[in-house]
C-alpha cells in the first residue's frame, strides 16, 4: 500500500502540459495546463461543453490528446498507464457498474483487479462510511441513481488511491445525501493526503470541497484561484455569480491590480 | 386503428434502417448464407450418394457439433465484451489497471467456459437422441477442439474489433461473423464438393482442415497429420492477425476519443 503520509505534501502528483484536443477541427481542450499537488482537491469548472470532461478522459487516458502530455507521480501517462492507475481511480455520475450483478459482487470483482488486500474487509469498511451496508445484496441495476453513485464511490476508494478524479459525482445526489457524500470526500482526503480532480455544476460542492478552482472556457483555462480569492477578484456575491459571468462572456478575470482592502 | 400513427412508427423504422446500414446488410446477408450453405450440402449429397460413402446424417452432425464449439468460443469473446457495453461498465474496466491482453485474456477464459459446457450437453444429447457418440473421434478431439478454441477466439477478437470501429450499430457483428465464414469452412460438406472458386479460400481457412478431417476420421479412424498442421500454423496467423487489429483498432478509438463515447452511450 502507498504510504502517502511519509511523501512530500506538496509533490505534484498529476500534471498536464498543453494539452489540446481537437474532435473534427473543433477544440474541446486548448493548450490546457495545471498541476495537482498531494492533498489538494481542485475544482474543474466550466459550462456544458467547456470541456471538463474530455480534460479528465484525457488524464485518465481514455482518450489521447491531440498535442500535449499528461503525467501523474512524474511518470508519463502513455508509458506508464497501468502503473498510475494502480494508484488513481475515477468516479462519474454517467458510468455505472454493471446493472446485472449484486452490489456486492462487482465490489469484489474490483477490489480483485485492484488486487485490494482483505477485499470483504476493505469493501466493508466503505459500505459503513457512506452509509450503505444494506444495499450490499441488491441487484445494482436496480438502484436509485443517489444509491449508484454511492456504491461508484465505494469502488473509486476501494484501492486507496492517492489521486482521484470525480466527474460530477453529486449530480444526481438529493441535498442531504450531497452534503454527506461532500463530507465523506473531504474527510477520507485528508486521512490519506489524496489529491482530487473534482467537476461539478454544483457550486456548493466546489465552495466546500475545493481547496483551488481552475475555469474552463471553450477549453481553455481562463481564470485559476481559491473560491474565496476568485470572489474577491470578479466582486460577485457568489461562485454561481462567477460561473455566470465567465460562462456568458468568457470573461476573464485578471489578477487583482489592488486587493480591494488596501 | 390510426393509419398516421402507423406510418409515422413506419417511418421511424425507415429512419433507423437508413441511418445504420448495418441492418439493410443483415437483410441480405442472412438469407444468402443459408442458400449458400444448403446449396453446397445438396451437391455434397448428390455427388456422393452411394452406400459406401458413410452416413451423411453423421457428418452433419459431427459438423454440427464442431461447429457450435467454435461459435461458443467466438460469443465468448464478442459477448462478454458487449456485456461491458451493456452494462456501461467499460469505462470502469478502462480506468482499472487492466491491460489490453488481461481483459482478451479474461474473454478467451470465458470461450473456453462456454464451449465446455456445449461439448457436454450437445455430446449427450446426439448420442442418447441421434446414436451419435461424438467420442467416437476418440483422441483426435482434442486438437479438434484447440483449433477450433484458437479460430473461434480469431473471429471474437475480429467481431469485437469491428463493433469498437462502428459502434453499437455493429452489435449484430456479434454474430453475423462466425457465419460469412460458415459456408467457406467446408462445415457440412467436403471442399471438393464445393464450388471451383470457393476452394481456395476454404485451404487458407484454420477450420477446414478441421472439419474434413473430421469426416476422414469419421470413415477410417484416420486423418491426414499434415491437415492438423495446417490448421495450427494458420491459426497461429489467424490469432497473431486478429490481435494486432484489435490492438490498432483499440488505439484509433482512444485517439478519436471514441472510447468514452462508447462506454457511456
Ligand atoms: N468524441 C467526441 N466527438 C466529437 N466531439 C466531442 C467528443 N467528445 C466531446 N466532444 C465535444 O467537445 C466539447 C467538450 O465536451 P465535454 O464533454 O468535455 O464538456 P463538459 O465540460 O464535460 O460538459 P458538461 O458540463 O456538459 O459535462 C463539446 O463541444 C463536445 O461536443
Ligand atoms: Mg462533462
Amino acid at each position: 500500500m502507498p504510504s502517502s503520509a511519509s511523501s512530500d505534501p506538496r509533490e505534484v502528483i498529476l500534471q498536464a502540459h498543453h494539452l489540446t484536443r481537437e474532435f473534427d477541427g473543433v477544440r474541446a481542450l486548448d493548450d490546457f495546463c495545471f498541476e495537482l499537488r498531494r492533498g489538494e482537491v481542485l475544482g474543474l469548472l466550466g459550462a456544458n461543453g467547456a470541456g471538463k470532461t474530455t480534460a479528465m478522459n484525457c488524464l485518465l487516458g481514455l482518450t489521447l490528446p491531440t498535442s500535449g502530455s499528461v503525467s501523474a507521480f512524474g511518470l508519463d501517462l502513455q508509458r506508464h498507464r497501468i502503473e498510475i492507475l494502480k494508484r488513481a481511480n475515477f468516479c462519474s455520475a454517467y458510468t455505472a457498474l454493471p446493472g446485472n450483478l449484486l452490489v456486492r459482487q462487482n465490489l469484489t470483482v474490483f477490489a480483485r483487479i485492484y488486487g485490494v488486500p482483505d477485499a470483504n474487509a476493505r469493501i466493508a469498511e466503505l459500505m459503513e462510511l457512506l452509509e450503505i451496508p444494506h444495499l450490499a445484496g441488491r441487484v445494482t441495476g436496480q438502484l436509485s441513481a443517489g444509491e449508484s453513485t454511492r456504491v461508484n464511490l465505494v469502488k473509486a476508494l476501494l484501492n486507496r488511491p492517492e489521486l482521484l478524479m470525480l466527474d460530477e459525482p453529486t449530480a444526481s445526489l438529493d441535498p442531504d445525501i450531497a452534503d454527506k457524500v461532500r463530507k465523506v470526500v473531504r474527510r477520507v482526503q485528508r486521512e490519506n493526503q489524496l489529491g482530487i480532480l473534482y467537476t461539478s455544476h454544483n457550486m456548493r460542492d466546489i465552495e466546500e470541497v475545493c481547496d483551488r478552482v481552475i475555469f474552463l472556457h471553450r477549453g481553455r483555462v481562463v481564470c485559476e484561484g481559491t473560491p474565496t480569492d476568485l470572489l474577491a477578484r470578479s466582486s460577485s456575491q457568489s461562485l454561481e455569480d462567477v460561473f455566470i459571468k465567465i460562462a456568458r462572456d468568457g470573461e476573464i478575470l485578471q489578477e487583482p491590480p489592488t486587493p480591494p482592502s488596501a | 386503428m390510426n393509419f398516421r400513427v402507423i406510418f409515422a412508427l413506419v417511418l421511424r423504422y425507415l429512419y433507423l434502417y437508413t441511418r445504420t446500414p448495418m441492418r439493410m446488410v443483415e437483410l441480405v446477408f442472412w438469407p444468402v448464407v443459408d442458400l449458400v450453405v444448403w446449396g453446397n450440402v445438396t451437391v455434397f449429397i448428390q455427388k456422393n450418394s452411394n452406400p459406401d460413402f458413410g452416413h451423411f446424417i453423421l457428418f452433419m452432425l459431427g459438423g454440427m457439433i464442431l461447429w457450435d464449439i467454435m461459435f461458443r468460443a467466438q460469443q465468448g469473446v464478442a459477448i462478454s465484451f458487449l456485456e461491458d457495453v451493456w452494462t456501461r461498465n467499460l469505462l470502469n474496466v478502462f480506468v482499472a489497471p487492466v491491460r489490453t491482453s488481461e481483459y482478451v485474456g479474461a474473454t478467451f477464459i470465458v470461450g473456453l467456459l462456454r464451449i465446455a459446457v456445449t461439448a457436454v450437453v450437445l455430446g449427450l444429447i446426439s448420442w442418447v437422441g441421434y446414436a451419435f457418440n461424438i467420442f467416437s473421434l476418440g483422441g483426435w478431439l482434442l486438437p479438434f477442439f484447440l483449433n477450433l478454441l484458437a479460430f473461434g477466439w480469431a473471429l471474437g477478437l475480429l467481431s469485437t474489433g469491428l463493433i469498437l470501429r462502428y459502434g453499437q450499430a455493429a452489435e449484430s457483428l456479434a454474430w453475423a461473423i462466425p457465419f460469412f465464414f460458415q459456408p467457406v469452412v467446408a462445415v457440412f460438406y467436403r471442399v471438393e464438393d464445393m464450388p471451383a472458386w470457393s476452394q481456395p479460400i476454404a485451404w487458407c481457412l484454420p477450420p477446414t482442415y478441421i472439419f474434413e478431417g473430421m469426416r476422414q476420421v469419421m470413415q477410417s479412424g484416420q486423418m491426414r497429420w499434415d491437415y492438423l498442421a495446417w490448421a495450427a500454423g494458420l491459426n497461429v496467423l489467424c490469432l497473431a492477425g486478429a490481435g494486432a487489429l484489435f490492438g490498432w483498432i483499440l488505439q484509433q478509438t482512444r485517439r478519436r476519443g471514441l472510447l468514452t463515447k462508447f462506454a457511456t452511450q
